[in-house]
């Protein structure tokens, strides 16, 4: 049987914000849901409350057919009882324990020679053989992470709690780690809800993800229709659409919405809406393609004459700044970029496909 | 012996005012902190009313026990102990306020119960301090005179303590005597604090 989490609270914090988790929840063996969303959104402190560090003000938790807390029925199970993974944010590794000890922190309850051979196939599974005796400030970055998930793991927890699992890593490492963890949650089999800020994070790691925006979760989905299709204003700027333009509905029918934008016109995808009705245009900068000298024959039903106004270098792309009647934003690799002999001043032609303008009502 | 018997006493204070929030905290803090900064014959005197033979806990003991307090070795122990015991608490209670609370959190995640983490994440993290202070409490004792004199009067063989009898001998003009015990108290002093920060320095390396 498939356990899940279903949960719906409110944390208040005296004179301070009120943090509010609404039908939270996993979607079965091997899921990773992501809370996303700005420092401070609460997106730590929801995660909190699920791991039992702090008691909602309000609601339930339910783990399967299991009650972790309940107010009405003035129920609370503490962290001990809960069988979680929960891994915070810097890892919290004891620093006077060594590795191994460390690892096999919460199998005490297990006779010596049984611990230390699961302590043994757990740091086998996950590459740390032969760092047993290290202390924790012995360790890179990298293996620091993958000992806080060892210790989580091998109490086999039937859900995992990542908070900012990548934070602590430095820019190499980090990427380099985004690809195995996903891997390695994937293989556990346990629904895992993790936290982050970072989009690229969110984008690499999550199935379904939740957007959290000032204590409230704002929209939920899976994650790229979240980040290319937000719900409103406060979503399209935390998930940091690059190109987000106010429009007017000009014409609309056979699921064409035809805008005007600046003094340009766009058609975008989208179920009909009324006729001068006021709109904000979403674009992502990786949807638009750019070509040199005009359009010749492209399926693209937008083709916008633009004038190239900046070029920024953002390692393996490059984010161009175009002047198209209205700001936009495109995003091109460093080598596609170098083919085109892109520079300031330059005329292009920006195409952008109808289904990847996203309309959101004013 | 006092020390050793005011450490559990003064851990548990210590954690406490460390890691609990209820009204009467700062009352306590208060009472303990007491003897620090009231002339020590004033503790003396306090502690003379309570624990003398009409006093509420002198005579409970005597009653429920059958023990005498007041000058007898029992008086010592109990001024040592009280005149320590801030000392002890103030640093074992900024010890245990610097122990990250995520590791005692992950702790309880990992399935730990609350003695357990104390045993094996608060206590051996908060070591250094609260060695620092048992250090001072020691130093403490060792050099208490005015509450000990008020208690426990100065019985040879029983309620003698180093600093009662150095003072005594000065006063009778044996100063040879005297010499000696400040000796003896100069070697304790300096093997107790050679030990403490031996220990310190060999467990910083790790």
């Amino acid at each position: 049987m498939s356990l899940d989490l279903s949960a719906s609270f409110v944390k208040r914090f005296a004179g301070g914000p009120q943090i509010q988790a609404e039908d939270l929840r996993t979607s079965g063996p091997g899921s990773i849901s992501v809370l996303f969303g700005a420092s401070g959104s609460g997106k730590t402190t929801v995660l909190r409350c699920l791991a039992g560090l702090e008691r909602p003000e309000e609601g339930n938790i339910v783990f399967g057919d299991e009650t972790w807390f309940d107010l009405r029925a003035q129920r609370f199970l503490p962290p001990q009882k809960r069988g979680i993974g929960f891994v915070p944010q810097d890892y919290a590794l004891f620093p006077h324990l060594s590795v191994a000890h460390n690892v096999g922190y919460g199998l005490s309850w297990i006779n010596k020679a049984e611990r230390q051979r699961r302590v043994k196939e757990t740091m086998r599974w996950l590459g740390l053989d032969g760092l047993g005796n290290r202390h924790p400030a012995e360790l890179s970055g990298g293996q620091k992470q993958r000992v806080a998930l060892a210790r989580a793991l091998i109490c086999r927890p039937r859900l995992l709690l990542l908070d900012e699992p990548l934070s602590a890593l430095d820019g190499p490492t980090r990427l380099r780690l985004r690809g195995d963890l996903r891997h390695l949650l994937k293989q556990l089999g346990i629904p895992t809800l993790l936290v982050t800020h970072e989009r690229t994070e969110a984008l690499a790691l999550g199935d379904q993800l939740v957007v959290m925006d000032g204590g409230r979760m704002v929209q939920r989905g899976p994650v790229h229709e979240v980040f290319s299709r937000p719900a409103n204003l406060a979503v399209a700027s935390i998930v940091a659409i690059e190109t987000v333009q106010p429009g007017r509905v000009l014409e609309s029918g056979e699921g064409l919405v035809k805008i005007q934008v600046g003094q340009r016109s766009l058609v975008s995808l989208n179920p009909p809406m009324a006729t001068s009705s006021d709109v904000y245009v979403c674009i992502r900068a990786e949807d638009v393609i750019l070509i040199k000298g005009p359009a010749s024959r492209t399926s693209s039903r937008n083709c916008l004459s633009a004038k190239v106004n900046r070029l920024t270098s953002e390692g393996p792309v490059v984010r161009i700044d175009l002047d198209c009647g209205f700001p936009l934003a495109a995003l091109l690799t460093k080598q596609a970029c170098e083919e085109l002999a892109l520079r300031p001043g330059e005329d292009v032609t920006a195409l952008i496909k109808a289904p990847q303008i996203h309309l959101i009502e004013r | 012996m006092s020390t050793l018997l005011v450490l559990p006493v003064g851990l548990a204070l210590a954690w406490c005012l460390a890691r609990l929030q209820w009204r009467a905290k700062a009352l306590l803090e208060t009472v303990v902190t007491l003897p620090l900064v009231l002339p020590p014959v004033v503790t003396g005197l306090a502690l003379l009313k309570l624990f003398g033979g009409r006093g509420p806990i002198g005579r409970w003991l005597h009653e429920v026990f059958g023990w005498d307090v007041i000058f007898t070795w029992r008086a010592v122990v109990i001024a040592l102990g009280v005149m320590s015991l801030p000392l002890l608490v103030w640093a074992g209670r900024t010890a245990f306020e610097e122990v990250d609370r995520a590791y005692e959190q992950t702790a309880r995640t990992l399935g730990a119960g609350e003695w357990r983490i104390f045993f094996t994440i608060t206590l051996p993290l908060a070591r250094r301090g609260i060695c620092g202070g048992t250090l001072l409490a020691f130093a403490r004792a060792l050099g208490e005179f005015g509450a000990t004199i008020m208690v426990a009067g100065n019985i040879p063989g029983q309620t003698t303590t180093l600093s009662v009898a150095i003072y005594q001998y000065v006063q009778l003009g044996e100063d040879a005597h005297a010499w000696v015990l400040a000796a003896l108290s100069a070697m304790i002093a300096f093997a107790a604090v050679l030990v403490a920060s031996r220990y310190l320095a060999r467990r910083q390396k790790r």
